[in-house]
């Protein structure tokens, strides 16, 4: 073994051996410290990691030995032990030698319990970063004596600042290939301090280590007199974090996450306690509903509690039978968290399929499910640079700020305040994949100040009044797949019926109302949005819509179907193959398209996503359009 | 009283509960799946909590291979109904009738048996969700899985293909046929498992016990004959030894350590002093580097 041997205290602890019981007592009062490392892609995250592991005796024996045998096989550290190998974990990233995701890894102290997010260096791999700097406490930011402040070392520290991680250590690793030169390190020190200060970092701890020799790591090293901090571990252990301090006179707030109902004497609202002190007596308001009540119990398997801290989970019961459902949130009566349904945030763009501004997603926030849609960005940041740019999307790993709207008012507090009822996750309506991380950085004041103005003449009188049930059927298809001239043939027999009805044509609408938008993803999905709303306008009228639409997208298709009331909505697919209509070309724009005369033109050079369960599939190679009009008669008036 | 700092063991409590609650909160047919062993042991009390005073809402599933140590089937039906919970047994029909068992068929046994039988179940019952027992400490692969796992729905892991999970904030939507493997002690080690136990009191099969137990020594590894089903070469007898297992599994697969650690605090001082890492014991991990992995991509927990 090359590697240095030297600290036994965090190897054995004679306690364990002399008496188990003692030992146990100590061990049950440690706390917890999650950390992130962070570092370019050679800097030595991994080495560190497993330093820290063997240091602190988390190896054992078999793992060793297998760990031999892969340094000889596939290790970068000649004869010695390469305690990479020990964290990268799944295969094939050990034959491509990199990390490419976030492992989480375990070790303690007779103080602390440590969980490690071992966050990639890549470029590409913002993501992961993100997810790991999450749930951090502390950032360990690493730096290559021999390089310096790099490019990545810049935007890691933007990262594990914009997430609200306070304690930051810049660990000076490899100190041994520049023989311990306190030069060096005093350099990158000051290169760092101003880098910094530029964006917000107030204050970081200093280390100069070596992990693969060791140094600085569980004791201050003799290779390095000149430093009079602390080593490494002993910071970790003995660093003050927000769990460990005295719960400030943060207001009391908990998500309720399930209401808990074994019989009818008893009912209750489970969730973790997000900030503050909760006690029996304590009055307590309800968001957004805003009722209000007292605390009666705090219950627990244990037992009724007196009292109840952030970080804890319990279910409370209260003095009054009042309405409170997952989602909601229980907070000090005195002291209420804002509502609101309109945000400035900023948004960590994590799939491969860039942002589509306009778009509906489903936002979790809290324990709370809403529909959200995201405006265009105000501007992007160069994560590199922190400039700010102009940009109309998000692609993945793009960091940006845009405003949110959801689709009904949520309690939240600014992320600075509180990570749990600051933070959110987009995800996308189709695919169910986590889009986009988020922070809400304030609510738009517009959103609190327009109302919803009650009419007395409501869509119920108006539909009466026609004696008829409102809907929208909604074509979709290809260009020159039939949608116009079924869509004409229904409204003819529908008026032949005496039913009331308005045709919106996607050629006419776009004469007027949506003469602006042109035909790139964005504005095809503003154009659906206004139809949807002037078509929702034209319900709430009483009338029957009839709409003819390529409308291309199938979460458009899905927002209009939100939109209106359920069972309004039928969806026509009007199926005719690519070739037919193409065959067809009544107004010569495939021709146009295939020669390169007209862009983004659906089942050209842009795609068209079929329905997957229409109300009413229409197969126009098998179906005459009068014969299609009278199957969606037939569904309309039974 | 005013003030309280929460100890790492109040912490990952709360984590797990959290977990457990937006589970029965988001998926449609959740069940926890019970493997006997200490893990499992622990994550059924925090669901004893987390729903407290309802009945953890949700059944337990044992995917038996009918090779598990006769301790655990009795432990096994008597924590359920401690519990308040109904219990589904699983037995893979086809590995029943080939008489598939870990003497004669080698891996088979674990694919057909454990592999097999888990996704037969899950499939039979609709399950949507199943909460599993597995750490991130116990293996290199498993320090990468996601709290909540997502799988197709031929119950195929793709580890290109995992959620990020920030914050507090787990994903839980998933398509039809689709479901997840959710952890809910991810973030426990051995020794947080240990100490848990001994804090709580939670009752454990004796066998992570040290006893004098009937014992042959194969391919290095301790095996007890726990029943006659036990093929004794020639020249092989019994022995009884004063042992104990760190982890449970089925008994002709599972190594014993000798010990003579007869109570719980005196296995954590052996747990702490000791050089091996817990999976050694277990046969199935010793077939290739990386094997976890693989079995994992292929549907086993």
């Amino acid at each position: 073994m090359t590697t240095q041997d030297k600290d036994p205290i965090y190897k054995t602890d004679a306690l364990i051996a002399e008496d188990i019981d003692a030992y146990l007592e100590t061990h049950q009062h440690k706390t917890m410290l999650r950390f992130i490392t962070c570092g370019s892609v050679d800097d030595g995250k991994s080495t560190l990691i497993g330093r820290l592991l063997y240091d602190s005796k988390m190896i054992f024996e078999d793992q060793l030995a297998t760990l031999e045998a892969d340094s000889k096989k596939s290790g970068t550290q000649g004869e010695g032990i390469d305690f990479a190998l020990l964290v990268d974990g799944l295969a094939a990233e050990r034959e491509q030698g990199i990390t490419i995701d976030v492992a989480y890894r375990f070790f303690a102290t007779e103080k602390r319990k440590f969980i490690v997010a071992d966050t990639p260096g890549h470029e590409q791999y913002t993501r992961n970063m993100v997810t790991g700097a999450s749930t951090a406490d502390l950032a360990v930011i690493l730096i290559d004596a021999r390089k310096g402040v790099l490019t990545q070392t810049k935007r890691h520290s933007y990262l594990v600042n914009l997430l609200g991680i306070k304690n930051v250590v810049l660990a000076v690793n490899k100190m041994d290939l520049v023989d311990y030169s306190q030069e060096v390190f005093d350099q990158i020190v000051a290169d760092y301090t101003e880098f910094a200060a530029s964006i917000g970092i107030e204050a970081f701890v200093p280390i100069p280590i070596s992990g693969y020799m060791g140094d600085n790591i569980t004791a201050p090293s003799e290779n390095t007199p000149w430093y009079k901090g602390t080593a490494l571990l002993p910071h970790l252990e003995t660093v003050e974090i927000e769990s460990t301090k005295e719960p400030k006179s943060a207001p009391f707030r908990m998500p309720v996450q399930w209401v808990n109902r074994p019989n009818l004497d008893f009912r209750g609202f489970s969730g973790l306690i997000a900030s503050g002190v909760i006690q029996p007596g304590d009055p307590v308001r309800v968001l957004p509903s805003g009722k209000t009540s007292k605390v009666a119990k705090i219950v627990t398997y244990e037992g009724d509690r007196a009292m109840a801290v952030a970080g804890e989970a319990v279910t409370l019961t209260l003095e009054d039978e009042i309405d409170c459902s997952r989602g909601q949130v229980i907070v000090a009566a005195q002291s209420p968290l804002e509502v609101a349904d309109q945000f400035e945030s900023t948004i960590i763009w994590m799939d491969e399929q860039e942002m589509v501004p306009g778009r509906a997603y489903w936002l979790k926030i809290g324990t709370q499910m809403v529909s959200a849609t995201v405006q265009q960005p105000k501007y992007e940041v160069n994560v590199n640079t922190q400039e700010q740019l102009a940009t109309k999307t998000l692609d993945l790993n793009a960091i940006g700020v845009a405003n949110i709207t959801t689709d009904r008012e949520i309690p939240f507090a600014p992320y600075v305040e509180n990570h749990d009822l600051g933070g959110f996750i987009l995800v996308d309506k189709i695919s169910n994949q986590t889009v986009a991380a988020g922070m809400i950085n304030f609510a738009l004041r517009r959103a609190q100040n327009i109302h919803w103005q009650a009419t007395d003449i409501d869509r119920d009188a108006h539909a009466a009044m026609k004696n008829q049930k409102p809907a929208v059927v909604w074509l979709t298809g290809l260009s020159g797949s039939g949608k116009s001239t079924i869509g004409n043939i229904v409204e003819r027999k529908l008026a032949r019926m005496n039913r009331h009805t308005f045709l919106l044509d996607g050629d006419n609408v776009r004469h007027g109302l949506n003469k602006d938008l042109g035909f790139t993803e964005a504005d095809r999905i503003e154009n659906i949005r206004r139809v949807g709303e002037v078509a929702k306008l034209m319900t709430d009228a009483g009338l029957i819509v009839i709409t003819a639409f390529i409308s291309p997208f199938r979460s458009e298709r899905e927002m209009v179907r939100q939109m209106m009331q359920p069972g309004e909505f039928v969806e026509v697919f009007v199926d005719t193959p690519l070739e037919v209509a193409e065959a067809r070309d009544v107004k010569g724009l495939y021709a146009k398209a295939r020669s390169g005369q007209l862009k983004n033109f659906t089942g050209i050079d842009s795609p068209y996503e079929a329905p997957d369960a229409p109300e009413i599939r229409v197969d126009t190679t098998e179906m005459t359009p009068e014969e299609a009009a009278d199957a969606i008669i037939a569904r309309l008036i039974p | 009283m005013t003030s309280k700092t929460l100890t790492h063991l109040q912490r990952l409590e709360a984590e797990s509960i959290h977990i457990l609650r937006e589970v029965a909160a988001e998926a449609e047919n959740p069940v926890m799946l019970y493997s006997v062993g200490k893990d499992s042991a622990v994550m059924l009390h925090l669901a004893k909590k987390a729903f407290y005073p309802s009945p953890p809402p949700f059944p337990l599933m044992h995917v038996d291979t009918t090779w598990k140590f006769q301790d655990m089937y009795k432990l096994r039906d008597k924590a359920a109904r401690d519990a308040g919970m109904e219990l589904i047994v699983y037995q893979n029909p086809e590995a029943r009738e080939k008489g598939i068992n870990p003497f004669d068929h080698g891996s088979l046994h674990t694919d057909m048996w454990k592999t097999e039988g888990l996704k037969q179940a899950l499939d039979k019952h609709g399950f949507d969700a199943a909460f599993g027992g597995a750490r991130r400490d116990e293996e290199k692969s498993r320090a990468k899985e996601r709290v909540f796992s997502f799988r197709t729905a031929s119950h195929r892991w793709d580890p290109k293909n995992q959620r990020p999970e920030l914050w507090r904030l787990y994903n839980a939507r998933k398509a039809k046929g689709e479901s997840m493997r959710v952890f809910p002690i991810s973030n426990w080690t051995e020794l947080d498992i240990w100490q848990y136990i001994h804090l709580e009191g939670i009752e454990i099969v004796p066998l992570y016990m040290a006893e004098e137990r009937p014992t042959v020594e194969r391919d290095g590894m301790l095996l007890m004959v726990d029943d006659d089903r036990f093929p004794l070469k020639e020249g092989e007898t019994p022995v009884m030894r004063s042992i104990r297992f760190r982890t449970l599994g089925c008994y002709p697969l599972t190594g014993a350590v000798e010990s003579t650690a007869k109570t719980l605090p005196e296995v954590i001082q052996e747990t702490l002093l000791t050089t091996t890492s817990e999976r050694q014991g277990r046969a199935i991990d010793h077939d290739q580097a990386a094997s976890m992995e693989k079995k994992k991509q292929e549907g086993y927990f």
